[in-house]
Protein backbone atom coordinates (compact mmCIF):
# COMPACT_ATOMS: atom_id res chain seq x y z
CA UNK A 1 0.00 0.00 0.00
CA UNK A 2 1.26 3.44 -0.91
CA UNK A 3 -0.48 6.37 0.73
CA UNK A 4 0.21 9.86 -0.52
CA UNK A 5 -1.38 12.74 1.33
CA UNK A 6 -1.38 16.38 0.27
CA UNK A 7 1.99 15.99 -1.35
CA UNK A 8 3.57 19.26 -2.44
CA UNK A 9 7.02 20.00 -3.78
CA UNK A 10 8.36 23.43 -4.46
CA UNK A 11 11.62 24.36 -6.15
CA UNK A 12 12.09 28.00 -5.23
CA UNK A 13 9.02 29.71 -6.63
CA UNK A 14 8.12 26.84 -8.94
CA UNK A 15 5.52 24.41 -7.65
CA UNK A 16 6.35 21.10 -9.28
CA UNK A 17 3.78 19.03 -7.43
CA UNK A 18 0.70 20.53 -5.85
CA UNK A 19 -1.42 18.93 -3.17
CA UNK A 20 -1.47 15.42 -4.59
CA UNK A 21 -3.46 12.82 -2.66
CA UNK A 22 -3.98 9.22 -3.70
CA UNK A 23 -3.56 5.64 -2.56
CA UNK A 24 -2.34 2.60 -4.39
CA UNK A 25 -3.59 -0.72 -2.98
CA UNK A 26 -1.74 -4.01 -3.26
CA UNK A 27 -1.88 -5.77 -6.58
CA UNK A 28 -2.43 -2.64 -8.61
CA UNK A 29 -0.45 -1.45 -11.60
CA UNK A 30 -0.76 2.30 -11.66
CA UNK A 31 0.11 4.31 -14.74
CA UNK A 32 1.29 7.80 -14.07
CA UNK A 33 0.55 10.00 -17.05
CA UNK A 34 1.22 13.57 -17.87
CA UNK A 35 2.94 15.83 -20.36
CA UNK A 36 6.66 16.49 -19.94
CA UNK A 37 7.30 18.65 -16.91
CA UNK A 38 3.99 17.69 -15.31
CA UNK A 39 5.65 16.55 -12.09
CA UNK A 40 5.63 12.80 -12.73
CA UNK A 41 9.32 12.26 -12.09
CA UNK A 42 9.34 14.64 -9.15
CA UNK A 43 6.52 12.68 -7.53
CA UNK A 44 8.29 9.39 -8.14
CA UNK A 45 11.55 10.75 -6.76
CA UNK A 46 9.73 11.73 -3.59
CA UNK A 47 8.05 8.33 -3.28
CA UNK A 48 11.40 6.61 -3.80
CA UNK A 49 12.86 8.73 -1.01
CA UNK A 50 15.30 10.74 -3.09
CA UNK A 51 13.67 14.14 -2.82
CA UNK A 52 12.13 15.45 0.36
CA UNK A 53 8.57 16.77 0.03
CA UNK A 54 7.98 20.43 0.84
CA UNK A 55 4.82 19.34 2.61
CA UNK A 56 2.53 16.36 2.82
CA UNK A 57 3.35 12.77 3.57
CA UNK A 58 4.16 9.54 1.79
CA UNK A 59 3.92 6.15 3.37
CA UNK A 60 5.05 2.93 1.70
CA UNK A 61 3.95 -0.39 3.21
CA UNK A 62 3.17 1.45 6.41
CA UNK A 63 6.54 3.19 6.66
CA UNK A 64 6.64 6.95 6.40
CA UNK A 65 9.36 7.83 3.91
CA UNK A 66 10.62 10.70 6.06
CA UNK A 67 10.60 9.12 9.50
CA UNK A 68 11.46 5.53 8.46
CA UNK A 69 13.32 5.97 5.18
CA UNK A 70 15.43 2.81 5.41
CA UNK A 71 12.47 0.48 5.98
CA UNK A 72 10.48 2.17 3.23
CA UNK A 73 13.40 2.00 0.79
CA UNK A 74 13.88 -1.68 1.57
CA UNK A 75 10.35 -2.40 0.42
CA UNK A 76 10.85 -0.59 -2.88
CA UNK A 77 12.62 -1.15 -6.15
CA UNK A 78 13.24 2.02 -8.11
CA UNK A 79 14.21 2.66 -11.69
CA UNK A 80 15.21 6.34 -11.94
CA UNK A 81 14.53 8.35 -15.07
CA UNK A 82 17.09 7.54 -17.74
CA UNK A 83 18.11 4.29 -16.00
CA UNK A 84 21.45 5.46 -14.62
CA UNK A 85 24.13 2.92 -13.78
CA UNK A 86 27.78 2.92 -12.84
CA UNK A 87 29.46 3.01 -16.25
CA UNK A 88 32.68 1.27 -15.32
CA UNK A 89 30.91 -1.72 -13.75
CA UNK A 90 29.61 -4.72 -15.61
CA UNK A 91 25.91 -5.66 -15.24
CA UNK A 92 27.03 -8.66 -13.20
CA UNK A 93 29.04 -6.53 -10.74
CA UNK A 94 26.33 -3.90 -10.64
CA UNK A 95 23.54 -6.35 -9.83
CA UNK A 96 25.66 -7.99 -7.18
CA UNK A 97 26.41 -4.63 -5.61
CA UNK A 98 22.75 -3.62 -5.49
CA UNK A 99 21.72 -7.04 -4.17
CA UNK A 100 24.46 -6.79 -1.55
CA UNK A 101 23.36 -3.35 -0.33
CA UNK A 102 19.77 -4.57 -0.43
CA UNK A 103 20.81 -7.18 2.11
CA UNK A 104 20.67 -10.32 -0.03
CA UNK A 105 23.49 -12.75 0.65
CA UNK A 106 24.94 -16.10 -0.26
CA UNK A 107 22.92 -18.49 -2.34
CA UNK A 108 19.78 -16.40 -2.21
CA UNK A 109 21.62 -13.48 -3.82
CA UNK A 110 23.04 -15.77 -6.47
CA UNK A 111 19.60 -17.13 -7.26
CA UNK A 112 17.91 -13.74 -7.43
CA UNK A 113 20.64 -12.32 -9.68
CA UNK A 114 20.35 -15.33 -11.99
CA UNK A 115 16.60 -14.90 -12.09
CA UNK A 116 16.59 -11.23 -13.12
CA UNK A 117 19.37 -11.90 -15.63
CA UNK A 118 17.08 -14.51 -17.22
CA UNK A 119 13.99 -12.32 -17.00
CA UNK A 120 15.65 -9.40 -18.72
CA UNK A 121 17.86 -11.36 -21.13
CA UNK A 122 21.13 -9.92 -19.89
CA UNK A 123 23.14 -13.12 -20.23
CA UNK A 124 25.13 -11.99 -23.28
CA UNK A 125 26.24 -8.64 -21.86
CA UNK A 126 26.95 -9.71 -18.29
CA UNK A 127 30.66 -9.00 -18.45
CA UNK A 128 30.67 -5.92 -20.63
CA UNK A 129 30.97 -2.54 -18.92
CA UNK A 130 27.64 -0.71 -18.64
CA UNK A 131 28.92 2.39 -20.44
CA UNK A 132 29.46 0.34 -23.61
CA UNK A 133 25.91 -1.03 -23.63
CA UNK A 134 23.14 0.18 -25.90
CA UNK A 135 20.28 2.25 -24.50
CA UNK A 136 17.96 -0.75 -24.49
CA UNK A 137 20.36 -2.90 -22.52
CA UNK A 138 21.04 -0.13 -20.02
CA UNK A 139 17.33 0.23 -19.43
CA UNK A 140 17.07 -3.50 -18.83
CA UNK A 141 20.01 -3.45 -16.42
CA UNK A 142 18.18 -0.66 -14.57
CA UNK A 143 15.03 -2.77 -14.44
CA UNK A 144 17.02 -5.76 -13.25
CA UNK A 145 18.47 -3.82 -10.32
CA UNK A 146 15.01 -2.61 -9.36
CA UNK A 147 13.69 -6.18 -9.37
CA UNK A 148 16.64 -7.99 -7.84
CA UNK A 149 15.39 -8.03 -4.25
CA UNK A 150 11.85 -8.97 -5.31
CA UNK A 151 10.35 -5.83 -3.79
CA UNK A 152 6.75 -5.33 -2.76
CA UNK A 153 6.63 -1.97 -4.47
CA UNK A 154 8.12 -1.10 -7.83
CA UNK A 155 8.56 2.50 -8.91
CA UNK A 156 9.52 2.62 -12.57
CA UNK A 157 10.15 5.95 -14.26
CA UNK A 158 9.63 5.43 -17.98
CA UNK A 159 10.61 1.77 -18.00
CA UNK A 160 10.25 1.23 -21.75
CA UNK A 161 11.83 4.43 -23.00
CA UNK A 162 14.51 3.61 -25.56
CA UNK A 163 13.48 0.01 -26.06
CA UNK A 164 12.55 -1.40 -29.46
CA UNK A 165 8.98 -2.68 -29.97
CA UNK A 166 9.92 -6.28 -29.12
CA UNK A 167 11.68 -5.25 -25.94
CA UNK A 168 8.78 -3.01 -25.00
CA UNK A 169 6.47 -5.94 -25.39
CA UNK A 170 8.70 -8.11 -23.20
CA UNK A 171 8.94 -5.52 -20.45
CA UNK A 172 5.17 -5.10 -20.47
CA UNK A 173 4.75 -8.85 -20.22
CA UNK A 174 7.18 -8.84 -17.34
CA UNK A 175 5.27 -6.13 -15.49
CA UNK A 176 1.96 -7.84 -16.20
CA UNK A 177 3.26 -11.12 -14.79
CA UNK A 178 4.75 -9.81 -11.58
CA UNK A 179 3.03 -11.51 -8.73
CA UNK A 180 -0.37 -10.20 -7.84
CA UNK A 181 0.43 -8.83 -4.40
CA UNK A 182 2.85 -6.24 -5.75
CA UNK A 183 2.33 -2.58 -6.38
CA UNK A 184 3.76 -1.21 -9.59
CA UNK A 185 3.82 2.48 -10.38
CA UNK A 186 5.03 3.33 -13.87
CA UNK A 187 5.30 6.73 -15.41
CA UNK A 188 5.00 6.96 -19.13
CA UNK A 189 3.85 9.13 -21.94
CA UNK A 190 3.16 6.14 -24.17
CA UNK A 191 -0.57 5.68 -23.94
CA UNK A 192 -0.72 2.22 -25.44
CA UNK A 193 1.37 1.14 -22.48
CA UNK A 194 -1.35 2.22 -20.10
CA UNK A 195 -3.89 0.14 -22.00
CA UNK A 196 -1.51 -2.78 -22.09
CA UNK A 197 -0.44 -3.04 -18.45
CA UNK A 198 -2.22 -0.63 -16.12
CA UNK A 199 -5.26 -1.26 -13.93
CA UNK A 200 -5.55 2.39 -13.22
CA UNK A 201 -4.28 5.65 -14.64
CA UNK A 202 -3.58 8.95 -12.98
CA UNK A 203 -3.16 11.97 -15.18
CA UNK A 204 -1.34 14.97 -13.82
CA UNK A 205 -0.36 18.25 -15.40
CA UNK A 206 1.41 21.23 -13.82
CA UNK A 207 1.72 19.16 -10.66
CA UNK A 208 -2.01 18.70 -10.14
CA UNK A 209 -4.10 15.58 -10.32
CA UNK A 210 -6.52 15.89 -13.24
CA UNK A 211 -7.92 12.41 -13.61
CA UNK A 212 -7.86 9.15 -11.71
CA UNK A 213 -9.64 6.29 -13.41
CA UNK A 214 -9.24 2.92 -15.10
CA UNK A 215 -8.04 3.01 -18.71
CA UNK A 216 -11.56 1.90 -19.76
CA UNK A 217 -13.18 4.76 -17.89
CA UNK A 218 -10.77 7.16 -19.53
CA UNK A 219 -11.57 5.73 -22.93
CA UNK A 220 -15.24 6.25 -22.18
CA UNK A 221 -14.55 9.97 -21.88
CA UNK A 222 -13.29 10.02 -25.44
CA UNK A 223 -15.52 11.49 -28.12
CA UNK A 224 -14.54 8.38 -30.06
CA UNK A 225 -16.06 6.13 -27.40
CA UNK A 226 -18.65 3.98 -29.24
CA UNK A 227 -17.79 5.72 -32.50
CA UNK A 228 -18.38 3.53 -35.53
CA UNK A 229 -15.79 3.08 -38.20
CA UNK A 230 -17.22 2.09 -41.59
CA UNK A 231 -15.18 1.21 -44.66
CA UNK A 232 -17.40 1.15 -47.67
CA UNK A 233 -17.20 1.44 -51.49
CA UNK A 234 -20.02 4.01 -51.78
CA UNK A 235 -18.32 6.46 -49.45
CA UNK A 236 -20.08 9.67 -50.47
CA UNK A 237 -23.54 8.13 -50.18
CA UNK A 238 -22.65 6.67 -46.83
CA UNK A 239 -21.36 9.98 -45.45
CA UNK A 240 -24.55 11.65 -46.56
CA UNK A 241 -26.83 9.02 -45.04
CA UNK A 242 -24.94 8.44 -41.77
CA UNK A 243 -24.83 12.18 -41.04
CA UNK A 244 -28.63 12.16 -41.01
CA UNK A 245 -28.84 9.60 -38.17
CA UNK A 246 -30.05 11.07 -34.89
CA UNK A 247 -27.38 9.40 -32.71
CA UNK A 248 -24.53 10.71 -34.85
CA UNK A 249 -22.91 13.99 -33.84
CA UNK A 250 -20.62 14.30 -36.83
CA UNK A 251 -18.82 12.25 -39.41
CA UNK A 252 -15.09 12.24 -40.13
CA UNK A 253 -13.92 11.05 -43.50
CA UNK A 254 -10.64 9.43 -44.49
CA UNK A 255 -10.79 9.23 -48.30
CA UNK A 256 -7.58 7.35 -48.96
CA UNK A 257 -8.75 4.38 -46.89
CA UNK A 258 -12.39 4.83 -48.06
CA UNK A 259 -13.50 5.01 -44.49
CA UNK A 260 -15.79 7.17 -42.38
CA UNK A 261 -15.92 7.52 -38.64
CA UNK A 262 -19.27 8.38 -37.09
CA UNK A 263 -18.83 10.17 -33.78
CA UNK A 264 -21.86 9.58 -31.56
CA UNK A 265 -23.77 12.09 -29.47
CA UNK A 266 -22.91 11.80 -25.79
CA UNK A 267 -24.06 8.50 -24.35
CA UNK A 268 -25.38 7.13 -27.66
CA UNK A 269 -24.22 4.13 -29.63
CA UNK A 270 -25.02 4.35 -33.35
CA UNK A 271 -23.64 0.94 -34.34
CA UNK A 272 -27.01 -0.76 -34.73
CA UNK A 273 -28.47 2.07 -36.77
CA UNK A 274 -25.49 2.19 -39.12
CA UNK A 275 -25.49 -1.58 -39.58
CA UNK A 276 -29.18 -1.47 -40.39
CA UNK A 277 -28.68 1.43 -42.79
CA UNK A 278 -25.93 -0.28 -44.76
CA UNK A 279 -28.03 -3.42 -45.13
CA UNK A 280 -31.02 -1.43 -46.39
CA UNK A 281 -28.93 0.46 -48.92
CA UNK A 282 -27.04 -2.61 -49.98
CA UNK A 283 -23.58 -1.02 -49.63
CA UNK A 284 -20.47 -3.10 -50.18
CA UNK A 285 -19.14 -2.95 -46.63
CA UNK A 286 -15.47 -3.89 -46.10
CA UNK A 287 -15.42 -3.22 -42.41
CA UNK A 288 -17.77 -2.08 -39.71
CA UNK A 289 -16.41 -1.70 -36.19
CA UNK A 290 -17.04 0.06 -32.88
CA UNK A 291 -14.19 2.06 -31.34
CA UNK A 292 -13.51 1.86 -27.62
CA UNK A 293 -12.22 5.37 -27.43
CA UNK A 294 -8.86 6.99 -27.92
CA UNK A 295 -6.68 7.58 -24.90
CA UNK A 296 -4.43 10.05 -26.69
CA UNK A 297 -7.40 12.23 -27.46
CA UNK A 298 -8.67 12.00 -23.85
CA UNK A 299 -5.18 12.77 -22.66
CA UNK A 300 -5.01 15.90 -24.79
CA UNK A 301 -8.48 16.95 -23.78
CA UNK A 302 -7.67 16.57 -20.08
CA UNK A 303 -4.19 18.03 -20.00
CA UNK A 304 -4.90 21.01 -22.21
CA UNK A 305 -8.35 21.73 -20.80
CA UNK A 306 -8.66 24.24 -18.02
CA UNK A 307 -10.49 22.15 -15.49
CA UNK A 308 -10.05 18.61 -14.34
CA UNK A 309 -12.33 15.75 -15.24
CA UNK A 310 -13.75 14.17 -12.13
CA UNK A 311 -12.71 10.58 -11.83
CA UNK A 312 -13.27 7.89 -9.31
CA UNK A 313 -11.97 8.56 -5.85
CA UNK B 1 28.93 0.04 9.31
CA UNK B 2 28.16 -2.96 7.13
CA UNK B 3 26.53 -0.75 4.52
CA UNK B 4 29.54 1.59 4.61
CA UNK B 5 31.75 -1.37 3.83
CA UNK B 6 29.64 -2.41 0.85
CA UNK B 7 29.79 1.07 -0.66
CA UNK B 8 33.50 1.22 0.16
CA UNK B 9 34.14 -2.01 -1.74
CA UNK B 10 32.28 -0.86 -4.82
CA UNK B 11 34.08 2.47 -4.84
CA UNK B 12 37.57 1.12 -4.43
CA UNK B 13 36.95 -1.49 -7.14
CA UNK B 14 35.81 1.28 -9.46
CA UNK B 15 39.15 3.10 -9.08
CA UNK B 16 40.97 0.07 -10.33
CA UNK B 17 38.43 -0.62 -13.08
CA UNK B 18 39.49 2.60 -14.81
CA UNK B 19 42.91 4.06 -15.65
CA UNK B 20 42.42 6.64 -12.87
CA UNK B 21 44.09 4.47 -10.25
CA UNK B 22 47.14 3.57 -12.31
CA UNK B 23 47.73 7.05 -13.68
CA UNK B 24 47.39 8.55 -10.23
CA UNK B 25 49.69 6.09 -8.51
CA UNK B 26 52.40 6.30 -11.16
CA UNK B 27 52.36 10.10 -11.25
CA UNK B 28 52.32 10.30 -7.47
CA UNK B 29 55.31 7.99 -7.13
CA UNK B 30 57.31 9.71 -9.88
CA UNK B 31 56.67 13.19 -8.48
CA UNK B 32 57.28 12.14 -4.89
CA UNK B 33 60.61 10.63 -5.95
CA UNK B 34 61.62 13.51 -8.21
CA UNK B 35 60.83 16.17 -5.61
CA UNK B 36 62.74 14.33 -2.94
CA UNK B 37 65.92 13.97 -4.94
CA UNK B 38 65.98 17.08 -7.11
CA UNK B 39 64.11 19.89 -5.40
CA UNK B 40 64.43 21.54 -2.03
CA UNK B 41 67.86 23.12 -2.13
CA UNK B 42 69.87 20.42 -0.46
CA UNK B 43 69.21 17.04 -2.03
CA UNK B 44 68.38 13.80 -0.34
CA UNK B 45 71.99 12.57 -0.39
CA UNK B 46 73.77 15.90 0.11
CA UNK B 47 72.14 16.46 3.47
CA UNK B 48 74.12 13.57 4.82
CA UNK B 49 71.30 12.63 7.15
CA UNK B 50 69.40 9.38 7.25
CA UNK B 51 65.85 10.69 7.42
CA UNK B 52 62.88 11.27 5.10
CA UNK B 53 62.33 14.97 5.79
CA UNK B 54 62.98 16.01 2.15
CA UNK B 55 60.49 13.36 1.07
CA UNK B 56 57.69 14.39 3.41
CA UNK B 57 58.21 18.13 3.08
CA UNK B 58 56.81 18.02 -0.47
CA UNK B 59 53.72 16.02 0.37
CA UNK B 60 51.52 19.07 1.05
CA UNK B 61 52.32 20.40 -2.44
CA UNK B 62 51.82 17.07 -4.12
CA UNK B 63 48.49 16.62 -2.40
CA UNK B 64 47.41 20.12 -3.30
CA UNK B 65 47.06 19.04 -6.94
CA UNK B 66 46.71 15.30 -6.80
CA UNK B 67 44.10 14.88 -4.07
CA UNK B 68 41.58 17.22 -5.76
CA UNK B 69 42.04 15.09 -8.88
CA UNK B 70 40.66 12.16 -6.92
CA UNK B 71 38.01 14.00 -4.95
CA UNK B 72 36.59 15.96 -7.90
CA UNK B 73 34.74 12.93 -9.26
CA UNK B 74 33.43 11.62 -5.93
CA UNK B 75 30.00 13.25 -6.07
CA UNK B 76 30.13 15.36 -9.22
CA UNK B 77 30.19 12.20 -11.31
CA UNK B 78 27.33 10.63 -9.37
CA UNK B 79 25.28 13.75 -9.96
CA UNK B 80 26.16 14.00 -13.62
CA UNK B 81 25.40 10.37 -14.42
CA UNK B 82 22.32 10.28 -12.21
CA UNK B 83 23.59 7.37 -10.15
CA UNK B 84 23.25 9.55 -7.05
CA UNK B 85 19.53 8.91 -7.33
CA UNK B 86 20.17 5.20 -7.37
CA UNK B 87 22.61 5.29 -4.49
CA UNK B 88 20.43 7.40 -2.22
CA UNK B 89 17.30 5.33 -2.84
CA UNK B 90 19.09 2.18 -1.73
CA UNK B 91 18.53 1.39 1.95
CA UNK B 92 21.56 3.40 3.11
CA UNK B 93 21.67 6.59 5.10
CA UNK B 94 23.21 9.71 3.69
CA UNK B 95 26.08 9.49 6.12
CA UNK B 96 26.82 5.87 5.22
CA UNK B 97 27.06 6.88 1.58
CA UNK B 98 29.30 9.88 2.30
CA UNK B 99 31.53 7.89 4.61
CA UNK B 100 31.80 4.87 2.32
CA UNK B 101 32.87 6.98 -0.63
CA UNK B 102 35.26 9.07 1.44
CA UNK B 103 36.91 6.05 3.05
CA UNK B 104 37.40 4.41 -0.33
CA UNK B 105 39.13 7.51 -1.68
CA UNK B 106 41.22 7.73 1.47
CA UNK B 107 42.19 4.07 1.31
CA UNK B 108 43.20 4.65 -2.27
CA UNK B 109 45.51 7.49 -1.16
CA UNK B 110 46.87 5.19 1.52
CA UNK B 111 47.73 2.60 -1.11
CA UNK B 112 49.59 5.19 -3.17
CA UNK B 113 51.39 6.36 -0.05
CA UNK B 114 52.34 2.83 0.98
CA UNK B 115 53.85 2.23 -2.43
CA UNK B 116 56.53 4.78 -1.59
CA UNK B 117 58.06 2.14 0.71
CA UNK B 118 61.23 1.70 -1.42
CA UNK B 119 62.38 5.11 -0.20
CA UNK B 120 61.99 3.92 3.36
CA UNK B 121 63.99 0.76 2.57
CA UNK B 122 66.67 2.89 0.89
CA UNK B 123 67.13 5.17 3.84
CA UNK B 124 67.31 2.21 6.20
CA UNK B 125 69.89 0.58 3.93
CA UNK B 126 71.98 3.72 3.73
CA UNK B 127 71.90 4.71 7.36
CA UNK B 128 70.17 4.35 10.66
CA UNK B 129 67.09 6.60 10.61
CA UNK B 130 64.59 7.11 13.41
CA UNK B 131 61.80 4.85 12.17
CA UNK B 132 59.45 6.22 14.80
CA UNK B 133 59.66 9.66 13.21
CA UNK B 134 59.15 8.14 9.76
CA UNK B 135 56.07 6.27 10.94
CA UNK B 136 54.70 9.44 12.50
CA UNK B 137 55.34 11.30 9.27
CA UNK B 138 53.49 8.69 7.23
CA UNK B 139 50.59 8.96 9.65
CA UNK B 140 50.62 12.75 9.44
CA UNK B 141 50.80 12.61 5.65
CA UNK B 142 47.84 10.27 5.49
CA UNK B 143 45.80 12.45 7.84
CA UNK B 144 46.60 15.49 5.76
CA UNK B 145 45.51 13.66 2.60
CA UNK B 146 42.26 12.81 4.44
CA UNK B 147 41.72 16.48 5.24
CA UNK B 148 42.21 17.50 1.61
CA UNK B 149 39.93 14.68 0.49
CA UNK B 150 37.13 15.65 2.86
CA UNK B 151 37.29 19.24 1.57
CA UNK B 152 37.29 17.98 -2.02
CA UNK B 153 34.43 15.58 -1.40
CA UNK B 154 32.27 18.37 -0.02
CA UNK B 155 33.04 20.69 -2.91
CA UNK B 156 32.47 17.90 -5.41
CA UNK B 157 28.96 17.48 -4.00
CA UNK B 158 28.16 21.08 -4.80
CA UNK B 159 28.61 20.80 -8.57
CA UNK B 160 28.14 18.35 -11.39
CA UNK B 161 31.16 19.72 -13.21
CA UNK B 162 34.37 17.98 -12.26
CA UNK B 163 36.63 20.76 -13.54
CA UNK B 164 34.87 23.30 -11.36
CA UNK B 165 35.17 20.91 -8.42
CA UNK B 166 38.89 20.47 -9.09
CA UNK B 167 39.71 24.17 -9.28
CA UNK B 168 37.62 25.17 -6.26
CA UNK B 169 39.14 22.35 -4.23
CA UNK B 170 42.68 23.40 -5.12
CA UNK B 171 41.91 26.97 -4.08
CA UNK B 172 40.27 26.02 -0.78
CA UNK B 173 43.02 23.50 0.00
CA UNK B 174 45.63 26.12 -0.81
CA UNK B 175 43.96 28.45 1.69
CA UNK B 176 44.03 25.75 4.37
CA UNK B 177 47.57 24.76 3.55
CA UNK B 178 48.94 28.24 3.88
CA UNK B 179 46.57 29.87 6.32
CA UNK B 180 49.58 30.57 8.53
CA UNK B 181 51.39 32.87 6.08
CA UNK B 182 50.86 36.60 5.48
CA UNK B 183 49.41 36.06 1.98
CA UNK B 184 46.35 34.51 3.56
CA UNK B 185 46.38 36.24 6.94
CA UNK B 186 46.58 39.76 5.51
CA UNK B 187 43.31 39.12 3.75
CA UNK B 188 41.67 38.72 7.14
CA UNK B 189 43.73 41.09 9.27
CA UNK B 190 41.96 44.24 8.10
CA UNK B 191 38.48 43.26 9.23
CA UNK B 192 38.77 40.46 11.75
CA UNK B 193 39.74 40.79 15.40
CA UNK B 194 43.17 39.42 16.27
CA UNK B 195 41.74 36.39 18.06
CA UNK B 196 40.01 35.26 14.88
CA UNK B 197 43.08 35.94 12.77
CA UNK B 198 44.98 33.67 15.15
CA UNK B 199 42.23 31.10 14.77
CA UNK B 200 42.63 31.24 11.00
CA UNK B 201 46.38 30.88 11.39
CA UNK B 202 45.90 27.82 13.55
CA UNK B 203 43.99 26.10 10.74
CA UNK B 204 47.16 25.76 8.70
CA UNK B 205 47.69 22.20 7.47
CA UNK B 206 51.35 23.04 7.02
CA UNK B 207 51.92 23.88 10.69
CA UNK B 208 50.17 20.77 11.96
CA UNK B 209 51.76 18.46 9.42
CA UNK B 210 55.16 20.04 10.10
CA UNK B 211 54.81 19.28 13.79
CA UNK B 212 53.86 15.64 13.18
CA UNK B 213 56.59 15.05 10.61
CA UNK B 214 59.21 16.25 13.06
CA UNK B 215 58.18 13.26 15.12
CA UNK B 216 56.27 15.28 17.69
CA UNK B 217 53.08 13.26 17.98
CA UNK B 218 50.94 15.82 19.75
CA UNK B 219 47.35 14.65 20.20
CA UNK B 220 46.18 18.13 19.24
CA UNK B 221 47.75 17.89 15.79
CA UNK B 222 46.17 14.50 15.16
CA UNK B 223 42.86 15.72 16.50
CA UNK B 224 43.07 18.75 14.26
CA UNK B 225 43.04 16.64 11.10
CA UNK B 226 40.32 14.36 12.44
CA UNK B 227 38.18 17.41 13.20
CA UNK B 228 38.80 18.84 9.74
CA UNK B 229 37.70 15.55 8.18
CA UNK B 230 34.59 15.27 10.34
CA UNK B 231 33.62 18.88 9.76
CA UNK B 232 33.87 18.67 5.97
CA UNK B 233 32.11 15.33 5.77
CA UNK B 234 29.17 16.65 7.77
CA UNK B 235 29.14 19.68 5.47
CA UNK B 236 29.30 17.23 2.57
CA UNK B 237 26.14 15.43 3.70
CA UNK B 238 24.34 18.75 4.16
CA UNK B 239 25.38 19.99 0.72
CA UNK B 240 24.11 16.82 -0.96
CA UNK B 241 20.83 17.12 0.88
CA UNK B 242 20.39 20.73 -0.17
CA UNK B 243 21.43 20.29 -3.78
CA UNK B 244 19.80 16.96 -4.57
CA UNK B 245 17.10 18.50 -6.67
CA UNK B 246 19.25 20.35 -9.21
Amino acid sequence: MIEIKNLTKQFGTLTAVKDLTFEVPEGQVLGFLGPNGAGKSTTMKMVAGFLTPTSGSISVCGFDIETHPIEAKRAMGYLPEGAPGYGEMTPSQFLNFVADVRGLSGEHRQRRCEQVIEQLHLRNVLHQSIETLSKGFRRRVGLAQALVHDPKVLILDEPTDGLDPNQKHEVRELIAHLSKDKIVVISTHILEEVEAVCDRAIIIASGRLLADATPEELEAKSIYHNAVSLAVAELDDAVEAVSQLSDVLKVEVARESRRLIAIPRAGKSPYGAIAELSRQKGWAVDELAVERGRLDEVFRQITTGTEGVGGRT
Amino acid sequence: MNQVLKIFRREIASYFATPVAYVFIVIFLILAGAFTFYLGGVGFYERGQADLLPFFSFHPWLYLFLVPAISMRLWAEERKSGTIELLLTLPVTMFQAVLGKFLAAWAFCAIALLLTFPIWISVNYLGDPDNGVILASYLGSLLMAGGFLAIGSCISAATRNQVVAFILTVVVCFGFLLSGIPLVLDAFRGWLPQALVDAVASLSFMTHFGAISKGVLDLRDLLFFVMVIVFWLVANAIVIDLKKAD
